[in-house]
């Protein structure tokens, strides 16, 4: 594996060991502090993220290694006009492994195309986001120790919320999976996902609106907020984008051994009075997001 | 009504009928100067009626373009007044700027000189991706 640009790029094994070793830095963290010294990550942020790039950077920082980049597209040539494949080749030459996100669907797969170094999709608009999707397995494999024999509700934005998509992907390789996908009809999954969904054989699915109707059922609910960057027209967004709202009260009905994972940030979709809940894991989430980039990161760069 | 043999030159049979002057607009062959001869609704044992392209010279010929557009027809290689090869086609498994991607949020819509290159995804159904947004080709 060159690359990590789609979570399909990833057999069911590779993810595994990748998991493995996540878990063996989480308890041995001294034995990797020097392993990428060296070595550059080049953090290339053309939209805004607060989680991704940080875990990233921490986590090149924890290996020992160094970070540049930019989190603003409009401080880079962007501004005036480069293609990604001119940026990319121009930091090629200053770095030895890139993280990306950008806007436009695909832009990391061109940048692949371009790139003498290893690519890592860090997002790319709302099509995929494959580092959040294994900080998303690493959760459920520290919090329910399985992948499969579970009901998973996604609820929120379903259309254009690339996490969703990417971990569906990933999920649809383990067995005996029911997803309960709860959204507004405008929010539904995009077609060509609800397609492979329905030519796979390890899951089935159901298509809700109502999530207080949906949640008694749920091992993992896997919250997300509608993301407001997506809409081309802001009075659909700010109709649709108190659609949920996640309580204690909500909470009544759940399965006690229930986790909710949310990729965050989040707006309304989750009440802060569910923070204290022990079954809410999004910050633990976040940690988890370094510490499998971590072993990403050596994975990619080829150190044992 | 008689269309003569062509000595040197490619014939695409078993074109459905009605359907030649779209694959004449594809292949851009309004740019050639040789003789090119359309013959519509001629009669088929096979389909009942079908079209027939007869191009009077010897060109290149993109047969994943043919394929993507109807993998049916039969390409016919003549050369010097006989029948040098006939190829019959296949889905292509991905064509590369014969389908423009739509999708506004692809990295299509912005990049430079990057080929819009689609994948054959369900070739049942015909259902053609962009390899880059995973779009529906429409």
């Amino acid at each position: 594996m060159k690359n990590l640009i789609d979570i399909r790029d990833m057999s069911v094994e590779e993810i595994d060991q990748l998991i493995h070793t996540a878990i063996d830095i989480i308890e041995n963290k001294e034995k990797y502090s020097k392993k990428c010294k060296g070595k550059t990550l080049a953090t290339l942020f053309f939209e805004p993220s607060t989680r991704t790039r940080l875990s990233f950077e921490a986590a090149m920082f924890e290996l020992g290694g160094n970070v540049l980049g930019f989190h603003d597209a409009g401080t880079s040539s962007t501004a005036k006009g480069e293609s990604v494949s001119d940026t990319i080749r121009t930091v090629c030459c200053y770095s030895d492994i890139i993280a990306m996100r950008h806007p436009k669907e695909g832009a990391p797969l061109v940048a692949s195309q371009k790139a003498s170094v290893p690519i890592i999709n860090a997002g790319d608009g709302g099509h995929n986001h494959p580092t959040q999707t294994l900080t998303d397995l690493l959760t459920i494999k520290m919090e329910k120790n399985s992948f499969n024999n579970m009901t998973v509700g996604f609820c929120g934005d379903l259309k254009f919320g690339r996490t969703v998509h990417s971990l569906i992907n990933a999920l649809m390789r383990y067995e005996n999976l029911h997803f309960v996908l709860i959204s507004p009809q405008e929010l539904r999954i995009p077609e060509y996902l609800r397609s492979e969904m329905e030519a796979n054989k390890n899951i089935t699915f159901e298509e809700v609106s109502d999530l207080n109707d949906a949640i008694s059922k749920l091992d993992i609910l896997y919250m997300t907020r509608v993301q407001r960057e997506r809409f081309f027209n802001e009075a659909d967004y700010i109709r649709l984008k108190d659609s949920y709202n996640l309580t204690k009260k909500t909470l009544l009905n759940a399965k006690e051994d229930l986790k909710i994972l949310h990729p965050l940030p989040r707006v309304n979709e989750i009440s802060a009075e569910v923070d204290d809940d022990p079954r809410a894991c999004y910050f633990k989430q976040t940690l988890y997001g370094k510490y499998i980039r971590m072993a990403l990161i050596m994975k990619l760069l080829k150190i044992e | 009504m008689e269309v003569t043999s062509i000595k040197n030159g490619i014939v695409f049979d078993h074109i459905k009928a009605g359907q030649a002057m779209k694959l004449y607009e594809i292949l851009n062959l309004d740019k050639l100067k040789c003789q090119v001869a359309i013959i519509k609704n001629a009669q088929s044992k096979r389909m009942g009626k079908k079209d027939v392209l007869k191009i009077n010279d010897s060109i290149d010929i993109d047969l994943d373009v043919i394929g993507y557009f109807d993998p049916e027809i039969t390409v016919n290689v003549i050369r010097d007044g006989i029948l040098e090869k006939r190829a019959r086609l296949e889905l292509p498994k991905t064509v590369t700027n014969v389908i423009k991607c739509k999708n506004p949020r692809c990295i299509t819509s912005v990049e430079q000189n990057l080929p819009h290159i689609f994948k054959l995804t369900n070739a049942e159904n015909k259902i053609y991706r962009c390899i880059y947004c995973e779009s529906k080709a429409k």
